[in-house]
């Protein structure tokens, strides 16, 4: 007894000191942002403000403000819109991949693998500047090649120009950054499937969609949920790649997602007020999303 | 069954020429002069090729780019792995009151995203005077790695049996010193592949550098590509120069994913299917 007592005790304080520099960082980085922005979007924060002016208190105001404001509504309508279909779009043809790379041969899994990790890996923006001159109105292969095909007429087609095929491209473009990483989760998933169960459905006489939807999906659900709720978090945050499709087409406000309108808020409007407040609302959203993952973690944390 | 087999196989490579597509596009381009590109047929191969792109684009700013990728992702990188590290090993080798709230702050933080704190990031690094500044942009970048990071190497301390470790505490060894031999080179492969990650993550970070470095002195690659795309609204883009630069700033990153590829994935896939 006398010998296990004080190890415990050092064994609380080690952790602890353990800790202390992330915990350092998370508070400077992201604590005292977080902070500071509730406590600014409660507060009349413009351009007088910029210049020392105090900022005076104006309680819910900016929210009132927001809430009646028909812009915001659009643009988080256009923002959550954009998200749930890009990621489900990406989970499907994700997880079609991974099944289908347990359907061919070695040889042919490993072009694909290679592929998708080429595209995983190429940094956002150099993406981006390749997808743009992809989707260039004159000369772009994308239209060079629809127009080939027979009673299409793609010539000068201007995807940027509108926000309907405006969102079609930057959705196609993070679908293609997204894939691999899906495909890759659900495939590892998919390989801890054991074979015996396979077989055993088999000789049940499971065809290849029963086997889908009664043996493979509910083994590999935990990754699927995981990968799913990840997307839509990322989606979210498609800050990168709007603004960039933005530079290449249009400035107008009727192409922002929350994350340029936020940037535009705080920086031409140079409303910090305004901008603090749509940012609480950006994180209560990731965080009401996040939810449902980090609950799946912490139980298989606590197991 | 056979033919079944080759058939997806078959589509298998369709699939991923369509996909590997961009990339060879941006390096194809990259190589073909202003005057094949202003052609309304595109050119599918690099023949005649030039590096005249990569000659024009690698001027003063993509050096001054570079130096501030490298200093900035160094000093990210390099802290954001020794907190991390010692964060995992105090969240998977000990149990403390306290401790299942630090690990649920941890994957709140790590969903955090940018787009929802640039505002007050900006605010409070120029305050300090550190807009423009390595230091700046590294802060924030290591608190935005580190929750993963900690998460990805908790799943790699974890997986060390804690058995082995006291084995060794049996035969002698203290519990640093069973720790230091016995679970840290086992480590080595989480640490290199959550190095990669953090590497990766801020090498191409592009929101909060955006807002963090106002000057084009201070820019990083990231930022200097997007002024290709910025320029182009008001003048004739040169796509040949715009691929060569992304090219130079896609090349070492791909290849460097793709040396370690395998480790980062089983570490990403362990972190999200693990738990």
């Amino acid at each position: 007894m006398s010998t296990i007592a004080p190890r415990r005790r050092r064994a609380n304080l080690t952790p602890r000191l353990l800790l202390i520099p992330a915990i350092a960082v998370l508070l400077l980085g992201m604590g005292y942002p977080v902070v500071w922005q509730i406590v600014t979007s409660t507060q009349e924060y413009g351009l007088a403000q910029q210049f020392g002016q105090p900022a005076p208190f104006v309680g819910l105001d900016n929210y009132l403000t927001l809430a009646t404001n028909g812009g915001l509504w659009a643009v988080v309508a256009r923002s959550l819109v954009f998200c749930i279909v890009t990621a489900f779009v990406t989970l499907a043809i994700g997880t079609l991949l991974a099944l289908l790379m347990t359907a061919i041969t070695k040889g042919a899994r490993l072009v694909l693998q290679v592929a998708l990790l080429l595209a995983w890996s190429m940094p956002v923006v150099a993406a981006m500047t390749v997808w743009i001159w992809l989707f260039d109105n004159r000369r772009g292969v994308i239209n060079y090649l629809l127009d080939l095909i027979p009673g299409v007429e793609m010539n000068r087609y201007d995807w940027l120009a509108t926000p309907l095929t405006f969102f079609i491209v930057a959705s196609v473009i993070v679908i293609w950054m997204s894939v691999p990483f899906v495909a890759f989760s659900v495939y590892a998933g998919l390989t801890q499937v054991s074979d015996e169960v396979m077989e055993a459905a088999q000789l049940d006489g499971a065809n290849g969609w029963q086997r889908f939807w009664g043996i493979i999906l509910p083994m590999i659900r935990p990754v699927i949920s995981i990968v799913l709720l990840l997307q839509l978090i990322w989606d979210l945050r498609v800050f990168t790649q709007i603004t960039m499709l933005k530079d290449a087409g249009s400035k107008s406000g009727d192409y922002d997602l929350l994350g340029t309108y936020i940037y535009k808020l705080g920086t031409s409007a140079q409303d910090f007020g305004m901008a603090s407040a749509v940012s609480i609302l950006v994180l209560a959203l990731t965080i009401a999303l996040s939810w449902f993952y980090i609950r799946g973690l912490l139980k298989e944390d606590e197991a | 069954m056979r033919t079944r087999k080759m058939l997806l196989s078959a589509l298998a490579i369709v699939i991923a020429l369509v996909w590997v597509f961009p990339v060879y596009w941006m390096v194809n381009s990259s190589f073909l002069s202003n005057a094949v590109l202003q052609s309304f047929i595109p050119t599918f191969f690099p023949f005649p090729g030039t590096v005249s792109n990569f000659t024009a684009v690698a001027d003063p700013s993509f050096f001054s780019a570079l130096g501030m990728s490298v200093a900035i992702t160094l000093t990210a990188v390099f802290f954001c792995i020794i907190f991390a590290f010692l964060a995992a090993v105090a969240i998977s080798r000990f149990r403390f009151r306290g401790r299942k709230s630090f690990v649920i702050a941890v994957l709140v933080v790590q969903m955090l995203p940018a787009e929802g704190l640039f505002i007050a990031q900006y605010k409070m690094v120029s305050s300090v005077g550190l807009l423009d500044s390595v230091i700046g942009v590294s802060v924030i970048y290591v608190a935005a790695v580190v929750p993963f990071t900690i998460w990805m190497l908790r799943g790699f301390v974890a997986g060390v049996p804690a058995d082995l470790e006291e084995a060794a505490m049996v035969d002698g060894l203290s519990r640093f010193g069973a720790f230091m031999r016995i679970t840290f080179p086992l480590l080595a492969p989480g640490l290199v592949a959550s190095g990669v990650y953090a590497f990766l993550q801020a090498w191409n970070e592009f929101t909060v550098a955006l807002v963090l470095l106002p000057s084009e002195a201070a820019h990083t690659l990231p930022l200097w590509l997007r002024g290709f795309v910025q320029a182009s609204a008001t003048r004739e883009t040169d796509w040949g120069q715009v691929m060569a630069a992304s090219t130079l700033v896609a090349v070492p990153v791909i290849i460097f994913f793709l040396i370690v590829q395998g480790r980062l994935t089983s570490g990403l896939v362990s972190g999200a299917v693990k738990g």
